[in-house]
């Protein structure tokens, strides 16, 4: 078990190493300009050098590269020599747009992002695994044809459509509830859980409608095939009750596709709901790295993508760490 | 000698609790609605059983063997299928039994061994778990009784360090282990009716006779009553008391063994019979019976093994392909065919 998780660890920063560097090449190829953007409207070619010093854009890719991945590990300083500031370990640089450390910018998003998304997984978890349980154990009745047709227009609706109808139906007309603020952050502020839920419901609903369905259909699918099993069928002829045979015996077993995928999601959902955070306007990390994106502000959108990376990663070891739990053949040696 | 068939007795006799069989089995089917029609997998069995004896169900794949069992295991309660008919066990009719009821006999008073081991055992959980598991739906035990039981039952089918052997999974035990634990699993609670679904199949043939003797053993230990499903006459003539033969849903002969083994009366089983290689044979080819069996969704109107069967025209006006014989039971042995007495001996003389 220690190894795997050594093993796992190193692959995770080999990987890690990987996407920065990726991310890296990637934005100098690209066509923008920071230290253009960074001088402002009237600029003269000797402005936009000093800029270019400043953002520390005059030294060659593989300097700047190296001095990025070194404020991982220590405090640096950045900026024109001269004009140099510290920046605090741990240094994931400065924003090209307010010079505001980027550690602070993501601190400030993350919070606005894990509301979301752990709001959203524990919904559509509920609602995908138990309906497409309940389809699977109603196989054929129109109790399971109504749930897998409602899966698939969940599915085939895009965040765009379900959350702006959510937002005109729940917020406009019936004024059930607010609209989304930026004030509220976490269930243990001052407002209180009750606004936290009430904050974040039309986004988590938005975000479960599309999600719960690829799971019913994945729940559906798997219980329906791990019913017909042999051992379902010893667990009945036990003489078990039909509870212990569908949950201990069944889902127990049905349910490892479904793992794997809620980790895949889950680490790429902390990454950022890009679309569900510009509809209502929560200024979460995937909000900001769409705006950082666009302006050319590198250590943001690096930031951003190595922390995206990270999350994908620890998911899938999270995830296999679930299977070995579940399913004693993968368990480790 | 036990009787396999019990209706003459039972119309000389006025039927009381003390002289009903242990199981009777009347006019049992089960049918399948599916989308091309209607499957016939069973189509009225009749047979009995009594306490310490071994009845053998043979056929071929298809035949019914399976259905047959899970029906009488209210296995197919909850499922499309359609069962009738009547299975009398202990004055419960399994058939009209609720399932709430059957449960209640399932694994305490039926237990049942399937063929595959590997995936008739849950994969994730330990076999003493699986075993003490069955223990306890049916006893007000402890966890620790219900593993001391498990324990002693997985030592009594033959496994070495049951105590170490509880905490391993099914994919550590080996084939024959598997089947070993699947008896144990279904003689933890001590049924009196033990349905054994074709339990040599998936094994080595060193493993089958071990797994026969061990199962034998403990019927006698414990008098159950054991029916065995298998497609293996080499098997049959070792265990079992009385025969079965099943074709189409339908049984087609029974009898005590040794009849059915040497005074055959039916042409279907002098087929099964013919095409079981023998040692000493000098034919360097099987001897398989010609043709398919019949499709369950359509069943031909006359005999079911007509249309295989190569002495069909020697009896008159085509009655074969028209009309359905009846089983007609002589001194215990039954056979399903419109062919005489004297025409199968001579048809039995001629091979």
């Amino acid at each position: 078990m220690m190894t795997f998780i050594l093993r796992r660890t190193g692959s995770l920063v080999l990987l890690l190493a990987a996407v920065s560097f990726i991310t890296f090449t990637l934005f100098q190829l690209g066509p923008s300009d920071p230290a253009a953007a960074a001088c402002g409207q009237e600029c003269t070619p000797e402005r936009v050098a000093e800029a270019r010093v400043a953002l520390g854009m005059d030294q060659p890719f593989l300097v700047q590269y190296a001095d990025y991945i070194r404020g991982l590990f220590s405090s640096r300083m950045i900026g024109a020599p001269g004009a140099q500031t510290l920046c605090e370990w741990p240094c994931l640089g400065k924003s090209f747009q307010t010079n505001e450390n980027v550690a602070d910018i993501i601190a400030r998003s993350l919070p606005y992002t894990f509301s979301m998304a752990i709001g959203a997984l524990v919904l559509w978890t509920i609602t995908g695994v138990g309906l497409g349980l309940l389809a699977a154990l109603r196989k054929g009745s129109p109790v399971d044809k109504f749930i897998v047709g409602a899966a698939s227009v969940g599915v085939s609706l895009p965040i765009p459509v379900t959350g702006l109808f959510l937002l005109l139906l729940f917020v406009n007309q019936l004024h059930l509830l607010p609209f989304t603020t930026n004030e509220i952050n976490s269930p243990f502020g001052p407002q209180g859980p009750g606004a936290w839920v009430a904050n974040y419901l039309l986004p988590w609903i938005a975000l479960a409608v599309l999600f719960s369905a690829s799971y019913i259909r994945v729940t559906r699918t798997n219980m329906i095939e791990t019913f017909g099993e042999d051992f379902i069928r010893t667990a009945r002829a036990k003489g078990l009750a039909p509870r212990t045979v569908t949950f201990k015996h069944g889902v127990r077993a049905g349910i490892t596709p479904v793992v794997t995928m809620l980790g895949m999601d889950i680490g790429l959902l902390l990454g950022g709901a890009v679309l569900t955070e510009q509809i209502f306007s929560v200024p979460g990390l995937g909000f900001t790295a769409v705006h950082a994106a666009i302006s050319g502000d590198l250590p943001v959108t690096m930031a951003i993508t190595m922390l995206a990376a990270f999350f994908v990663i620890v998911a899938n070891v999270v995830v296999d760490l679930a299977y070995a739990a579940i399913d004693p053949r993968v368990r480790l040696q | 000698m036990t009787q396999l068939h019990t209706t003459a007795a039972a119309a000389g006799a006025p039927a009381s609790e003390a002289t009903a069989p242990f199981l009777e089995v009347r006019n049992l089917s089960v049918k399948f609605p599916t989308d091309d029609g209607v499957v016939s997998a069973v189509n009225g069995m009749d047979f009995a059983l009594e306490r310490g004896q071994t009845l053998g169900i043979v056929g071929e794949s298809g035949s019914g063997k399976s259905v047959t069992s899970q029906a009488l295991m209210g296995l197919l309660k909850g499922t499309s299928a359609q069962v009738s008919g009547q299975a009398m066990f202990q004055g419960k009719d399994l058939v009209t039994l609720p399932e709430s009821a059957m449960r209640q006999l399932r694994g305490r008073n039926i237990g049942m061994i399937f063929q595959d081991p590997l995936s008739a055992l849950h994969p994730f959980y330990t076999v003493g778990h699986q075993i003490a598991e069955a223990y306890l739906v049916h006893n007000k035990a402890s966890k620790k009784q219900a593993r001391a039981a498990a324990v002693d039952m997985l030592g009594r089918v033959g496994i070495p360090s049951p105590e170490q052997r509880y905490d391993e999974y099914p994919h550590h035990f080996s084939g024959g282990m598997r089947q070993r634990a699947m008896i144990a699993m279904a003689l933890i609670c001590e049924p009196e009716l033990l349905i054994a679904d074709e339990p040599t199949t998936a094994l080595d043939v060193t493993v089958q006779a071990q797994i026969l003797d061990l199962m034998s053993g403990l019927q006698e230990e414990t008098n159950s009553a054991l029916i065995l499903i298998t497609h293996d006459l080499g098997v049959v003539a070792e265990v079992c008391d009385n025969v079965l033969v099943m074709y189409g849903g339908q049984c087609v002969e029974s009898g005590p063994v040794d009849e059915i083994f040497y005074d055959t009366q039916h042409p279907y089983t002098l087929g099964l019979l013919n095409s079981m290689p023998t040692l000493n044979s000098a034919a360097s080819q099987l001897n398989p019976i010609p043709g398919q069996p019949p499709s369950l969704l359509d069943l031909p109107k006359g005999c079911i093994f007509s249309a295989r069967c190569q002495y069909a025209e020697l009896v008159n006006d085509g009655l074969c392909a028209s009309q359905r014989p009846q089983l007609s039971v002589e001194d215990g042995h039954g056979k399903r065919c419109h062919l005489s007495g004297p025409q199968i001996i001579t048809i039995r003389n001629s091979r």
